[in-house]
C-alpha cells in the first residue's frame, strides 16, 4: 500500500432513475460525488459512474471500504465487491444524521419512491415508504417539465417566483396532469401552476406517508427532488417549520452507504472492492425461473467473461452463489 | 391454503371421497384469479378463484368453499366465487361448508352429501383423528419458524421440513400419528444449529390467509428466518378452525388475547382485527424486538387494527411494520422494508444495551 494515498470510502446508490457515487474522506467529508441517470442500465451506470468519479477526485485515493445501496444494491454489491450492502432507507437515515446530527424527520423523494424516516437520538424509530402510488415522485416532475418545455433544473425557480399557487388535484399523477392542462387553458400563469403542483405533491406525500406519525423539527429534505426550491418551500408552508436541504442532497443515499462502509472499520487492504478497473469488464445478467418447487423463484445470474460470478434471488438457497463459489454457510450469505 | 391440504388429504382419504388437490398457488394461479375477480376484492379471493379454476382444469367437478359469518367479506366469498365461476361458463357442483358453531347439523349434512351413509359418530371420529394430524403439522411449522433463525447452512430447515412433512402425511391410526409426529419433530430438531447466534425476535400478526399461505406473502417467514429472525405467529390453521378457539398452537386462548386488546379495542371488528391488537401487546410483554403485521390490501378488520397500532406502539414501546399485499405488490419492495425494519430493531437493541451500560 502506498502511504501517499489518501484514505477514502466509496458509496454507491443505484436507484430507479439515478445512480449516485461518492468518495468520502475519513471525516465523512465529500471528496467527489457523481449524480447520473441510471437509464435502465444499472451495470453500465455503475461502470461509467466509477470512471467519472475517479476523474473528479482532487487527489489519488485508496478505497478502504465500499458500500452499495438502492434498488440495484445486490447487483452493485456483486460487481463492485462492496463490503456492505444495505437498503436505501437505512442509508438515507445514516446520511441525514451525519449532516444534521439531531435530525428528527427525514423527507426523501427520489425518482420512483418517497420515504419518511423518523429518528430519535440518531436512531431510526419509524419509517414509511410509498407503496401503492408513485404520484409526486421525481419521475412525474420530470414528465411535467418535459411537457411544459421547462428544464427540470429551472422548475424550482419558476415555482418560487409564484405568489399565488394554483390548486392542482394531486392524488393521482394522471389527474394532476389533466388539472394542470385545464389551469393552463383558463390562462393561469405557468409559475403559479408549477408552484401549485409542488403543493399538490407535498399534500400527497403527507397523506400517503404520515399515517399517525408527526413531523418534528429538525427536518431534512433530501433526494433528487430536494433540488427543487419550490418543493422545499411547499413543505415549509405545509409543515409550518424550516426544512433543511443538505448541500449534497441528491447523493445522500451514496453518502449513507459510504458511512456504513466506514463503520465496518476495515484495515486498509481488507476491502472486497474490486477497484475502479471493473469499468472494463463485460458483465452479463440473465434470470431464470427455478422449477424445483411451487415457489418458482426468479433466480438472477450474473456472468463475467462467460463465467458465472454470482446468483441470487431463490428462497431456499440452493442457487446462492457469491464470487464464483457456492456457499450456503449462513454467516457468509448474510454478510 | 397453507398446510390445510395435509388435513384435507387425510380427511378425504378417510371419507373415501375422490378429490383433487389443486396445484400449489403460483403466479399463474394469481394471474387467472386476478383477471376474473373484482379489482377491490382482497388478495385471498383472487387466489381462491385461481385455485378453483386450476382445480377444474385438473378435472374437479365439485367445489367446496368454507363459509362463516362476521363483519368481514370472507363469509360471502363462497357465494361471490360461485357466481364468478358460473358466469365464466364453468359447470360444477358447489358446496359451502359452514362452520360447526353455526349449526352442527348443516355441518354434518355437507359431509354426508360427500360420503353418503356417513354417520355422525363416524364423522366425528374421523375429524378428531385428522385434526390431531393437522395439529402435529402446525407444531412442526411453529418449531421450524423458531429454529430456522439458528440453522448453520442456508435452507437446511426448509429442506428438512419437506422430509418431516413426508413422515407426517403417511400415518393413519392415532397411535401411528403420534409416533410420526415425534419422529418428524426429531428430524427437524436435528438440523445443524448455531445456538450462539444473535437473533432478532419478531412476532407475526395479521389477517389469517396472509399468515397461513406463504405464496401470498412471498414466503416472508422463510426469508426472515434466513435473515436470523426467530419468529412466532399469532394465527395457525388448527387454532383457526377449532370450534372453541383455545389456540393450542399459539398458546393463548382467544379470550386472553381479547383482554390484552381491550384497552385499545374492546369489540370484535371482524377477521383478526382484535387478535392482531391483542397479540401485539402479548409479544411486546414477552420482550419481542418487533412486530410485522401482514394484511391483504383493503382488508377492513386489519385496516382498523392498523389505525390503532400507533397507540399500541407508543404505550408498549414496540416497533411495528405493516405490510399490505395485493397482486400489484412486488417482492423487492417488501424485502427493502423488511431489511430497513431489521436495521431499526438492531439499532434499538444496541442503544438499549448502551443505555444499560451507562
Amino acid at each position: 500500500m502506498n502511504d501517499s494515498l489518501r484514505k477514502g470510502y466509496l458509496g454507491i446508490d443505484v436507484g430507479s432513475v439515478s445512480t449516485n457515487l461518492v468518495i468520502l474522506d475519513e471525516h465523512a467529508g465529500v471528496l467527489a460525488a457523481i449524480y447520473r441517470r441510471t437509464q435502465g442500465q444499472p451495470i453500465r451506470a455503475v461502470q461509467k459512474g466509477l470512471a467519472e468519479l475517479v476523474a473528479e477526485l482532487p487527489c489519488p485515493v485508496e478505497v478502504v471500504a465500499a458500500g452499495a445501496t438502492g434498488s440495484a444494491r445486490h447487483l452493485t454489491g456483486v460487481i463492485t465487491g462492496a463490503d456492505v450492502v444495505k437498503n436505501e432507507i437505512t442509508a438515507h437515515a445514516v446520511a441525514a444524521s451525519q449532516v444534521v446530527p439531531d435530525v428528527s424527520t427525514v423527507l426523501e423523494i427520489g425518482g420512483q419512491d418517497s420515504k419518511l424516516i423518523i429518528l430519535d437520538n440518531g436512531i431510526v424509530t419509524d419509517f414509511a415508504m410509498n407503496s401503492v402510488c408513485a404520484a409526486g415522485t421525481g419521475s412525474f416532475l420530470d414528465h411535467q417539465s418535459a411537457r411544459l418545455g421547462i428544464p427540470i433544473e429551472e422548475f424550482g425557480d419558476y415555482a418560487i417566483s409564484s405568489e399565488v399557487p394554483a390548486h392542482i388535484a394531486g392524488r393521482c399523477s394522471v389527474f394532476a396532469e389533466s388539472d394542470m392542462i385545464h389551469k393552463q387553458q383558463v390562462g393561469i400563469a405557468v409559475e403559479d401552476i408549477i408552484y401549485g403542483l409542488c403543493h399538490a405533491l407535498v399534500r400527497n406525500y403527507i397523506n400517503n406517508l404520515s399515517k399517525g406519525k408527526s413531523f418534528n423539527p429538525p427536518i431534512v429534505f433530501q433526494g433528487g427532488v430536494a433540488a427543487n426550491a419550490g418543493m422545499k418551500r411547499a413543505f415549509e408552508d405545509a409543515l409550518e417549520t424550516e426544512v433543511v436541504v443538505p448541500a449534497h442532497h441528491n447523493v445522500m443515499g451514496a453518502i449513507g452507504s459510504a458511512i456504513l462502509a466506514m463503520e465496518l472499520e476495515l484495515e486498509p487492504g481488507k476491502t472486497g472492492f474490486k477497484g475502479f478497473e471493473i469499468t472494463d469488464l463485460d458483465y452479463r445478467t440473465s434470470s431464470f425461473a427455478c422449477n424445483g418447487c411451487s415457489n418458482t423463484c426468479e433466480v438472477v445470474r450474473i456472468k463475467v467473461d462467460g463465467k458465472t460470478l454470482a446468483r441470487w434471488g431463490g428462497r431456499c438457497g440452493k442457487w446462492e452463489m457469491r464470487d464464483g463459489k457456492l456457499d450456503r454457510k449462513r454467516e457468509k450469505v448474510n454478510r | 391454503m397453507g398446510n390445510l391440504h395435509f388435513m384435507l388429504d387425510d380427511l378425504f382419504g378417510r371419507l373415501g371421497v375422490d378429490y383433487i388437490r389443486p396445484p400449489a398457488s403460483s403466479t399463474r394461479t394469481l394471474q387467472i384469479g386476478a383477471q376474473h375477480s373484482p379489482e377491490f376484492a382482497c388478495l385471498p379471493l383472487k387466489i381462491n378463484i385461481g385455485n378453483f379454476i386450476e382445480a377444474m382444469e385438473a378435472g374437479a367437478d365439485t367445489l367446496i368453499m368454507a363459509g362463516g359469518h362476521g363483519p368481514c367479506r370472507f363469509g360471502y366469498y363462497g357465494i361471490v366465487e360461485e357466481r364468478i365461476l358460473r358466469d365464466l361458463g364453468y359447470d360444477f357442483k358447489f358446496m359451502m361448508l359452514e362452520p360447526f358453531n353455526d349449526g352442527a347439523w348443516a355441518f354434518y349434512k355437507t359431509f354426508e352429501a360427500l360420503s353418503p351413509g356417513l354417520s355422525i359418530r363416524k364423522l366425528w371420529k374421523m375429524l378428531k383423528v385428522s385434526f390431531s394430524k393437522a395439529r402435529a403439522f402446525d407444531r412442526l411449522y411453529k418449531r421450524a419458524l423458531q429454529l430456522r433463525a439458528y440453522e448453520v447452512n442456508l435452507g437446511d430447515t426448509s429442506r428438512t421440513l419437506r422430509q418431516a412433512e413426508e413422515i407426517l402425511s403417511r400415518p393413519r391410526t392415532p397411535e401411528e400419528i403420534e409416533a410420526a409426529a415425534a419422529e418428524a419433530m426429531t428430524v427437524i430438531e436435528a438440523v445443524e444449529q448455531d445456538p450462539g447466534r444473535e437473533v432478532m425476535r419478531v412476532g407475526i400478526v395479521g389477517e389469517f390467509y396472509l399468515l397461513l399461505e406463504p405464496f401470498s406473502n412471498f414466503g416472508l417467514e422463510e426469508t426472515l428466518g434466513h435473515m436470523d429472525v426467530y419468529l412466532e405467529r399469532s394465527v395457525w390453521v388448527t387454532d383457526w378452525i377449532a370450534p372453541n378457539r383455545d389456540n393450542i398452537i399459539y398458546g393463548y386462548p382467544k379470550k386472553d388475547i381479547e383482554k390484552k386488546a381491550e384497552p385499545f379495542l374492546d369489540q370484535n371488528v371482524g377477521g383478526e382485527g382484535r387478535e392482531t391488537i391483542g397479540s401485539i401487546v402479548m409479544f411486546a410483554e414477552r420482550g419481542f424486538d418487533g412486530i410485522i403485521q401482514l394484511l391483504p390490501f383493503g382488508c377492513m378488520p386489519e385496516n382498523i387494527a392498523t389505525s390503532i397500532i400507533p397507540r399500541v406502539q407508543q404505550e408498549h414501546d414496540i416497533p411495528v411494520l405493516t405490510l399490505a399485499f395485493d397482486e400489484q405488490t412486488g417482492r423487492a419492495g417488501v424485502i427493502t422494508r423488511v431489511e430497513a425494519f431489521l436495521d431499526l430493531l438492531a439499532a434499538r437493541r444496541r442503544s438499549k444495551a448502551g443505555a444499560l451500560r451507562a
